[in-house]
């Protein structure tokens, strides 16, 4: 039974909004231009690429479901088989009966990794471990207790042999990169096939036209970064399947998991509060320019006003009141999830009100300028509405600098989830997300040898979303705004 | 200008009153003191005269806007809003949810933070302006692009990697310096060490790229043609005329931020254990502590709009061309 939650449904919201800007921008030139020149850089597609590959996993976490409960005959029937097969058996056991649904909520991408899920540990174990990471006492089986590293329940308990664990680990990793290239080629395939078929040319021309880099897309740069993601998504899936490859947490949870699921937390407050803050800042940002007067006025000490509370206090004062309201109305909210999903949508809404007055400030200096261009001044005699000369003409001339600050904004914000979890002000400490983890893992460096690979997977997550984002958001910058594009 | 420095001043009420009401709904209108005092106390076995009890201790039992029960001027005076709002403009700062004056204790933890705040606007200022020298002499080389990726690269590590990293190489692996901790006196230095430079590296990549640009910007100009075209080498042109007025935009973001350094840096400060404002404001955070967060909401925002006020100021100062009016 599929559970849409508020920020699912934003989500989609904001696709529906892309999509709709897309389809403009298609139809207009001066918006189609730069984001040709975007499609065109070499930097700009590899980036794109990589931001691609996380929407994926974050879209495939946005769609929520209540599983459906299953007969107790039928999952104690096949214990063992793999999660799918059982969703696919217990799926066409229950299809007779009435269905019933269970009050957990889960999303596609929990399905995808059921097996991470749910194979736990008991608690810390290291990458590719076969043994715990801390000692226990062990019965041995002529009874008596020795204290050692207990072997791992799931983590390389396929090997019969644990010396053998080296030689596993690298076939599994071959097999993991020859699947992801089978599939890359597979892709590689359609896509020169369909290069070659719009340049009017044999499949062997356009090939060697993406080979040799004569094409206007990179394409080469696209398929080589896609080629990577692929083969890392595969040996990763391949090993994942044995062992705990990022190792496992303080309750045994495993890593790799964790750090897939934080990627829709980051996503989301990157994307949602740029959508919660963009229809006041562009609003009130071109009526200050527009109108000028009382309204510029008004508009002003607001945001003066929100500017100089310190932004970490104002979320920190927000989300305080948020839990003293929560802690009192804790009957309101259905399940823990649902709770979560509230607090980092909160979140989002009190970071967009303390972000929006930069956007508004640039908009009401862009609009000032340009009230006295001819053509609005033309509209303006003419008799034309304030509303129509807004949406016409004003609107359209600063589209670009909405366009260049949202993708600017969107690395400072997913930085700034970790900060804010961190201080305990951030999303809800039940969520996934690598500001928790961070958190989380952070006492663990006192610890002799020392914990290190939860942080060490939430900051590379991170780190590669965020760079590819400033690659990206450079890219962009460029090609809409000419000024700069020239001082390079 | 001292006309226009006193207009300023004026301004700068209005929007501390607004400030001032913002936080009044938040903390005292979105949720009731009644909500707080159960909040402080706990969930369990929280009585009517428990919640009483608190609110009178913590001086939260007065009506919010208007006492009618009060006599004469005290009808307005004796209420949540004038106690706890109000009197933040004379910077009284009144007593933290756990008894101690948040006043004495803001101008003792005020030094701390500025000890380190300082050093790393100073030391960060200094090596971000070589640096982007350094690539805008050598511009359109490798030196240049090389450089770009690796501030670009800095800038997407999460700042509490070089914390933590920071802590862990310097602090655990060499033992060259204590991890965390503060000393009064000389022996702060060797506290100070760390947080300094881990500050300072973290902000090579957002500054170094953007002082670049400036450099840039300016090193396009014409006057900058007119100068390699009567022959002036590149250095004395680079140093003489763009870092000369690239100074200028560099300087007044430097103004504003100025106030602000006695805020400390919040996460920085509670890594290393420096009893400044940032782990000040950090501790009363997680222990939800309202009063000191209302205090350091207000002094925040005291301190940006001097600094508003000082930034255009200095523009007059470094730009002739400029002219308040």
């Amino acid at each position: 039974m599929p559970v849409i939650l508020t920020t699912d449904a934003l989500i989609f919201l904001l696709i529906a909004v892309a999509l709709g800007y897309g389809v403009y921008a298609a139809q207009h030139e001066h918006l189609r231009a730069p984001w040709r020149s975007v499609a065109r850089s070499r930097v700009g597609v590899a980036a794109l690429v990589v931001i691609g590959c996380y929407v994926l996993i974050g879209l495939l976490d946005s769609m929520h479901f209540h599983p459906r409960v299953e007969p107790v005959a039928a999952s104690s029937a096949a214990p063992a088989a793999t999660d799918a097969a059982r969703a696919d058996a217990g799926g066409a056991a229950a299809a007779p009966m009435e269905a019933r649904y269970s009050t957990q909520v889960l999303s596609v991408l929990d399905v995808i990794l059921s097996g991470l899920r749910e194979r736990q540990e008991k608690t810390f174990s290291a990458p590719f471990a076969t043994h715990l990471f801390v000692k226990e006492p062990i019965e041995q089986p002529d009874g008596s207790i020795v204290r050692g590293y207990p072997p791992l329940e799931h983590g390389g308990a396929h090997l019969k042999d644990p010396s053998r664990r080296g030689f596993d680990i690298a076939v599994r990793t071959v097999l993991g990169a020859i699947k992801g290239l089978l599939v890359w080629m597979a892709l590689t395939a359609g896509l020169v096939w369909l290069v070659a078929h719009a340049r009017g040319e044999t499949f062997n021309d356009g090939a060697s036209a993406i080979w040799q880099a004569r094409t206007t897309v990179p394409w080469r740069v696209l398929l080589l970064t896609l080629a990577v993601m692929l083969v890392l998504g595969f040996v990763a899936a391949e090993l994942a399947a044995g062992y705990h490859i990022l190792g496992t947490d303080k309750v045994g949870e495993d890593v790799f998991y964790q750090s897939l699921k934080s990627i829709r937390t980051g996503l989301v407050i990157g994307t949602l509060t740029t959508l919660v803050m963009l229809p006041a800042a562009v609003i009130l940002g071109i009526m200050a320019g527009y109108f000028r007067g009382l309204t510029d006025d008004i508009i002003q000490y607001l945001y003066t006003t929100l500017n100089s509370i310190p932004g970490v206090l104002l979320i920190a004062a927000a989300i305080l009141m948020l839990q003293v309201y929560m802690t009192n109305n804790a009957d309101q909210f259905a399940s823990l999830v649902e709770r979560a999903d509230l607090r980092l949508l909160f979140l989002c809404i009190i970071l967009g009100v303390t972000s929006w007055t930069g956007l508004c400030r640039l908009l009401r200096g862009e609009s000032l300028k340009l009230r006295e261009q001819d053509y609005v001044q033309a509209a303006s005699a003419l008799g034309v509405r304030h509303g129509t000369i807004i949406s016409r003409h004003i609107l359209p001339n600063v589209l670009h600098i909405v366009m260049i600050t949202v993708v600017l904004d969107f690395s400072g914000l997913v930085l700034a989830e970790a900060v804010l979890s961190y201080v305990n002000i951030g999303v809800d400490p039940t969520m996934n997300s690598w500001g928790n983890m961070i958190n989380s893992a952070r006492l663990e460096l006192a610890r002799e040898p020392i914990v290190w690979w939860s942080l060490a997977a939430a900051f590379v997550f991170m780190f590669t979303l965020v760079l590819a984002a400033n690659l990206f958001a450079d890219v962009v910058r460029d090609a809409f705004d000419p000024r700069l594009a020239r001082v390079r | 200008m001292s006309a226009y420095i006193i207009r300023r001043l004026l301004y700068a009420i209005p929007i501390l009153i607004g400030v001032n009401l913002i936080t009044f709904v938040l903390f005292f209108v979105v949720n009731s003191p009644d909500d707080m005092a159960r909040m402080q106390l706990g969930d369990k076995r929280v009585t009517p005269e428990a919640i009483q009890a608190w609110k009178a201790d913590h001086g939260y039992d007065r009506p919010l806007l208007y006492n009618a029960q009060a006599e004469g001027t005290d009808k307005l005076t004796d209420t949540i809003f004038f106690e706890k709002s109000l009197k933040l403009f004379a910077f009284d700062f009144g007593t933290s949810d756990s008894g101690r004056d948040i006043g004495y204790d803001i101008r003792q933890r005020m030094w701390p933070s500025l000890a380190i705040a300082l050093p790393v606007l100073l030391v960060g200022l200094a090596i971000n302006i070589s640096y982007a020298l350094m690539i805008v002499f050598f511009r359109a080389t490798y030196i240049d692009v090389g450089s770009v990726v690796l501030l670009v690269a800095m800038m997407s590590i999460s700042g509490l990697f070089y914390i933590i990293g920071g802590q862990f190489l310097v602090g655990k692996l060499f033992h060259l310096v204590p991890i965390s901790g503060y000393d009064t006196g000389l022996d702060a230095f060797k506290f100070l060490i760390l947080p300094v430079i881990v500050g300072v590296v973290g902000g090579i990549g957002t500054g170094t790229r953007l002082y670049r640009t400036f450099f840039l910007e300016e090193a396009n100009r014409d006057y900058v043609r007119t100068a390699r075209a009567k022959g002036l080498r590149e250095r004395i042109v680079l140093f003489r005329h763009v870092l000369k007025n690239a100074l200028i935009p560099i300087l007044t973001g430097v103004v504003a931020v100025l106030p602000l350094l006695f805020m400390g840096a919040l996460i920085t400060e509670s890594f290393f254990g420096i009893p400044g404002l940032g782990s000040y404001t950090i501790d009363a955070i997680n222990r939800q502590d309202f009063a000191i967060v209302r205090a350091m909401v207000f002094l925040g925002s005291v301190l940006y709009i001097l600094g508003l006020i000082l930034t255009d100021i200095s523009y007059t100062m470094v730009d002739p061309r400029v002219r308040l009016s």
